[in-house]
């Protein structure tokens, strides 16, 4: 019996396989930190305690996901368009000149609320342009994507240490980075904002781009599902030549997912150098990019799904720091160990399980399979 | 100003009990392991440990957000006194610090002007001024090499010294310089290394001087290969290969860490900003089994004198990141 074409309840494809995934996983990880000589359940305590355990370690948590939810949100869009855009990593780092030059040309002249949204915008703008090319030459020349995008990390890592280093460095300064923005540049932190309303809570990176990012997954759904755009981009990604017969110009459709792929992968600047350094720097993406592919991937390309590996990715990252802190026998190489096997597990393999819980599925409903073999 | 700084110099003396030490380490990007700067660190602190019997917190960082992370926590914890582990370190260190005033930090290669943070730096200068004369006196073609890792200030104040080490002895002397490479990873390339330092043996060099952490491996690789000499840096590199290895300029940053964390236990940890150099034994050069018989008795006598010049200030040696620039 073919298993893949049973329809599973939503319940289950949602909320069961991904959460055996992620059972498996830890299971696996488990073993690992056994085989160190560390309690498993201890250490998922800690990992479980620094991630949501108090505010701080809240915000700090909150904070990563922002950045999973962008560039998970720009592989998904373009995976919609059947592209696999795996230059999130480059266009996030081309945006964070975008806002460099912007900042450090107006911050002297602009009030924040000007200079801020024109900001966001080039951080879009540089970040849509930094994935056009490779839409083009997809496009037109028939370049195959992954292929451009991946080269075009590289190309934007070589650029900016270029300019860092030569150009834009501040003068005296040991390490290449711009100056400090000026204040008007800075997105509030949360825990500024939060204070307007009375409540107090810790100091964290946690800014407000996080609502920026939820705002994202409304529009997103919104233009996928609910605008004839959305329809052409779907269509085209299913089926190029209906596409044509629709109507639909498979070309454009390129350009576009791209464009707005970069522009939300882009959006990582804006949490990283308006909210949180305040200053150009190298590496700021620091692998964001090539994480929201698993995000993505693991949250089926549809934003809810994307909110919420988002946040798995953001427990890992916070938590795994706590766990390198509390254990000493584990160390960061480990923490990226155990991440990279729930990766492993929800992303690549996300779909292993998926035939044996139809068949607990349909031997509980027995119902169904008249339903499948129909 | 002034008296507020006392006063806090004097709370944090009175909080601070010999028992109740708990030192906290937290390494830079390069992590503990990097043969280099901060491996340097760990080798003082693990020489505490092992000396003192206390067991020290530490952490790695692996992105840039984690600095101030991980040294709030560690203060947070109540670890006393606080290492941060190189210049990249200093902004974070300059927001946390001014956060727990009762806690002591102490930076390496940076400067944070608090009154809770101890700032240790090294005059890097004086040291690869020693190597410089060495390798001067033992070129025989007058030419000598200088490889560093990525192109910062701090890396081209190396050269500065050392440069003007090789003219003192030499006026004629050429010094061809090359930098790895602007990013971090020319901090860990020894392919790059090798390949440099070839080029720099075929224009005529035969002595390199590498301050270029991971990289050196390369350069070192490459002068035994060729039958050249070549000078290590930071630790005492003169085993890796004896008899092509001239000698070392150490930078004590293992006595710095330690001194950091057993200074807090004995209650006599200061803060402000400690600059050592050859007086205060912070640098200098490696004389050992692997390399006593490349270093002649004048060799010897020759760089011995000029260190006694430089602690007594007889030679002011130029120090690049004064003005940005190599003319002394």
């Amino acid at each position: 019996m073919n298993t893949s074409t049973v329809e599973l309840p939503d319940w289950l494809e949602i909320v069961v396989i991904p959460l055996l995934n992620i059972i498996l996983a830890l299971f696996c990880a488990g073993l690992i930190i056994l085989a160190i000589g560390e309690n498993p359940i201890e250490a998922v305590g800690i990992m479980l305690k620094g991630a949501f355990g108090y505010d701080e370690a809240v915000g700090y948590t909150l904070y990563y996901t922002t950045n999973f939810i962008f560039t998970g949100l720009a592989v998904a869009i373009a995976f919609h368009a059947n592209l696999f855009n795996i230059g999130g990593e480059g266009q996030a780092y081309f945006a964070g000149l975008g806002i460099a030059l912007v900042v450090l040309t107006l911050d002297q002249y602009l009030p924040a609320l000007l200079l801020i949204p024109l900001a966001i915008a080039a951080a879009a703008l540089f970040g849509s342009l930094w994935a056009f090319i490779p839409a083009w030459l997809q496009a037109y020349r028939g370049s195959h994507i992954v292929i451009t995008t991946i080269m075009f990390n590289f190309i934007a890592a070589s650029l900016m240490v270029y300019l860092l280093v030569n150009v834009l460095i501040q003068p005296g300064s040991m390490s290449p980075e711009t100056r400090e923005f000026a204040t008007t540049a800075w997105l509030p932190f949360m825990h500024e904002f939060l204070a307007l309303f009375g409540v107090t809570v810790t100091r964290t990176p946690l800014n407000l781009s996080f609502f920026l990012a939820l705002l994202c997954c409304l529009i997103t759904w919104i233009y996928i599902w609910k605008t004839r755009w959305g329809y052409a981009l779907r269509t085209a990604g299913q089926s190029e030549a209906a596409a044509v017969y629709a109507g639909i110009k498979p070309k454009r459709i390129i350009i576009t997912a791209m464009c707005l792929s970069g522009a939300l992968a882009g959006l990582v600047a804006v949490n990283e150098l308006m909210g949180v350094h305040h200053r150009l720097l190298l590496n700021f993406t620091a692998g964001y990019g090539f994480t929201g592919i698993a995000v993505s991937l693991m949250g089926r390309n549809h934003p809810v799904g994307i909110i919420l590996a988002s946040l798995l990715f953001g427990i890992l990252y916070q938590g795994g720091a706590e766990l390198a802190f509390e254990l000493p026998k584990i160390t960061r190489e480990m923490v990226v160990a155990i991440q990279g096997l729930i990766i492993l597990f929800s992303g690549a393999l996300a779909l292993m399980l998926r035939p044996w819980v139809v068949r607990v599925y349909l031997l509980m409903r027995p119902s169904a399979i008249n339903a499948a073999a129909s | 100003m002034k008296l507020l700084g006392t006063l806090a110099l004097l709370l944090t003396a009175a909080t601070a009990h010999a028992a109740d030490v708990q030192p906290a380490v937290v390494f830079d990007m390069g992590g503990k392991f990097d043969k280099s700067f901060n491996q340097g660190v760990y080798d003082g602190v693990e020489r505490f440990k092992t000396e003192t019997g206390i067991a020290y917190r530490e952490f790695e960082v692996t992105n840039e957000t984690q600095r101030e992370q991980a040294l709030r926590r560690m203060a947070q914890r109540g670890a006393n006194p606080v290492l941060g582990v190189g210049f990249a370190q200093a902004p974070a260190m300059e927001k946390v610090a001014a956060e727990f005033p009762d806690t002591k930090f102490t930076i390496i290669d940076a400067v944070v002007d608090l009154p809770n943070v101890q700032s240790v730096v090294f005059k890097e200068h004086e040291g690869s001024f020693l190597v410089g004369v060495l390798a001067a006196m033992a070129s025989t073609s007058g030419k000598v090499g200088f490889v560093g890792g990525m192109d910062i200030p701090l890396i081209r104040r190396f050269a500065c010294g050392y440069e003007q080490g090789a003219k003192h002895v030499n006026g004629d002397a050429e010094v061809i310089q090359n930098m790895t490479g602007t990013t971090p990873a020319a901090w860990n390339d020894p392919g790059r290394g090798s390949e440099l330092s070839i080029g720099q043996f075929d224009r005529g060099v035969d002595v390199i001087y590498a301050a270029a952490g991971g990289t050196g491996v390369g350069v070192y690789q490459a002068a035994k290969d060729s039958g050249k000499l070549a000078i290590g840096v930071d630790s005492n590199q003169n085993y890796i290969h004896p008899g092509t290895m001239l000698t070392s300029m150490l930078k004590r940053v293992d006595v710095a860490a330690y001194n950091a964390f057993k200074q807090a236990m004995d209650d006599s940890w200061q803060p402000g900003v400690q600059v050592l150099g050859l007086a205060e034994d912070g640098v200098g050069w490696a004389l050992d089994e692997h390399n006593e018989s490349l270093i002649s008795a004048d060799m010897k006598s020759a760089v011995e004198g000029v260190a006694k010049q430089i602690i007594a200030g007889d030679i002011a040696v130029h120090d690049y990141t004064s003005d940005n620039n190599c003319t002394y």
